[in-house]
């Protein structure tokens, strides 16, 4: 069902964790499955140098999570912000179309987590 | 060394060579019809025959109460809609549970879109029917109880002869779905009084797509196949032969063998049950912990989610099945784990592994040796766990 890429990212995913004092954290939820996806941003200069993901989900979320953060990770937030769950799920080599909603959830969750980042960078300006 | 540990039972069984055995012939020599009247039909009649007092004697009915058919969805469809069509005159309503196969439920589902009225008891934490419920639900315009003899999830096996009891009283026809206890339970259909059951060969070490109904003599049903004069012109179409001969010879093995087998599938079920228990903290056993089918484990594992469960464990050799929402097709958890109140979260994180009677002990022990490892790695990745000094809690 699954690629052997899914399968890769699934067993061996890469940036799982979370990351102390991050500069963003989005956490969304799979209204269609009810899965749950959190990711944390430690982002310099406006490029995401670390980022790290927790998932509670099925094998195609664990599998897009990993490769969301590793497709993020150096880029720019505007670079980041460009990525789309079809561009997450093209680079796992396809995911079933049962499994596609999986892959918004990772694109949700980067783009919040953004988002946060975005929020606070104002609040510090504003102080 | 690559495993293969098949622990998905309740899916479907692998064929046993006796039964293999027994159906060779009718698949190459004797290919006759039995409603021809040649030497070649005599001999597929003789053979059905046997087959149908096999079954019979299984559940202790009679030889002309048993009606050969595809499986244990068509025996559900016939049971409900041939009753239903048969006596919509005395009433139009009937009586299921919750946590029914969707092969009674969307049957109910179909009738209700045409006309006929539906009540669906709800279940305790264990999954069970509660047998004064059924009395309660009982109208004048009742005209069905349908209620499965084990629940093919968790396992919990309802009190059957105990609603039979009620269903007698009331002269309201009584039909259970037993495709997941047949072979497993024993089964009396005039102790129990039980009107309709439906049973599956596959479920039994038997073949694919052949099942049976027993149908009370007297019943008032109507067909559900209109065509050729088979089964007594209650189910139209030149018989399944082989698959027949199969499911004779396997219900037939099963129940010589029975008290052997549930002995064995119980100590097994158990030692799995209390293995895991022991062995990883907040999980949750899904069913009634006694009254349940010998090969059934069922078990929630808080903050995991069961398709990446299930594909952990294969990548290991482990063959189960989950009740997730990931798993359904349709994105929502089991009908069944929620009847039983389970949380959404709770009852994604579930797994059901149903034993055969080749498992060994060896191949438990391997399971309680990977299954731990697993659960960690997954919950390591959850944003629901978080681990304190061993303990863990939702965030
Ligand atoms: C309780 C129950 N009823 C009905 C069925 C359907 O049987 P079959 O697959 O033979 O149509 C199954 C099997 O999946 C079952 O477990
Ligand atoms: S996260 Fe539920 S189906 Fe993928």
């Amino acid at each position: 069902m699954y690629s052997e890429k899914v399968m890769d990212h699934f067993m061996n995913p890469r940036n799982v964790g979370e990351i102390e004092n991050p500069d963003g954290v989005g956490e969304v939820g799979n209204a269609k499955c009810g899965d749950i996806m959190r990711i944390s941003l430690k982002v310099e200069n406006d490029v995401i140098v670390d980022v790290k993901f927790k998932t509670f989900g099925c094998g195609a979320a664990i599998a897009t999570s990993s490769m969301a953060t590793e497709l993020v990770k150096g880029k720019t937030i505007d670079e980041a912000l460009t990525i789309t769950n079809k561009a997450v799920a093209d680079a796992l080599d396809g995911l079933p179309p049962v499994k596609m909603h999986c892959s918004v959830l990772a694109e949700e969750a980067i783009r919040k987590a953004i988002e946060d980042y975005k929020e606070k960078q104002k609040n510090k300006v504003g102080v | 060394m690559k495993r293969n540990i098949y622990l998905d039972h309740a899916a479907t069984t692998y064929m046993k060579k006796e039964v293999l055995e027994a159906m060779m012939p009718y698949l190459t020599q004797n290919y006759g019809n039995p409603s021809s009247v040649h030497s070649f039909g005599r001999e597929a009649r003789k053979a059905i025959d046997k087959a149908r007092e096999q079954t019979a004697k299984a559940l202790k009915a009679r030889f002309d109460e048993i009606f050969f058919t595809g499986g244990g969805t068509e025996s559900d469809n016939w049971a409900i809609k041939g009753v239903a069509l048969a006596n919509q005159n005395k009433g139009k309503h009937i009586i299921t549970s919750a946590i029914e196969h969707h092969a009674v439920l969307y049957t109910c589902e179909f009738l209700e879109k045409n006309g006929f009225e539906v009540t669906y008891l709800p279940v305790d934490s264990y999954g069970m029917v509660d047998p004064q419920d059924v009395e309660k639900a009982i109208r004048p315009d009742t005209i069905l109880v349908s209620i499965m003899f084990a629940n093919n999830e968790i396992g919990t096996i309802q009190p059957i002869k105990e609603i039979g009891a009620i269903t007698k009283e009331k002269g309201v026809y009584f039909h259970t779905d037993a495709v997941q206890a047949v072979g497993h339970v024993d089964i009396d259909v005039n102790d129990m009084n039980i009107d309709l059951l439906s049973l599956s060969a596959h479920k039994f070490y038997g073949p694919k797509g052949v099942g049976a109904l027993y149908v009370r003599k007297g019943t008032k049903i109507t067909p559900l196949l209109h065509g050729g004069a088979q089964e007594r012109n209650r189910r139209a179409g030149t018989e399944n032969i082989p698959g027949i001969i199969g499911l004779g010879k396997a219900i037939e093995l099963a129940y010589e063998n029975m008290e052997e087998n549930n002995k064995h599938l119980i100590r097994l079920r158990d030692k799995l049950i209390n293995g895991i228990m022991d062995r990883i903290d907040d999980v949750r056993l899904n069913g009634h912990p006694t009254l349940r089918l010998p090969g059934n484990v069922n078990m929630s594992f808080e903050y995991i989610e069961g398709e990446s469960l299930l594909l952990s464990l294969d990548l290991k050799g482990i063959a189960a099945s989950s009740g997730s929402a990931c798993t359904s097709g349709s994105l929502d958890p089991s009908h069944v784990l929620l009847a039983i109140g389970l949380s959404h979260e709770i009852a994604h994180g579930s797994l059901r592994m149903t034993l055969g009677d080749e498992n060994t002990d060896e191949e438990i022990d391997y399971v309680l040796e990977v299954l731990p490892q697993i659960v960690q790695r997954l919950r390591e990745m959850s944003p629901l766990f978080i681990q304190e000094k061993g303990g863990c809690q939702y965030v």
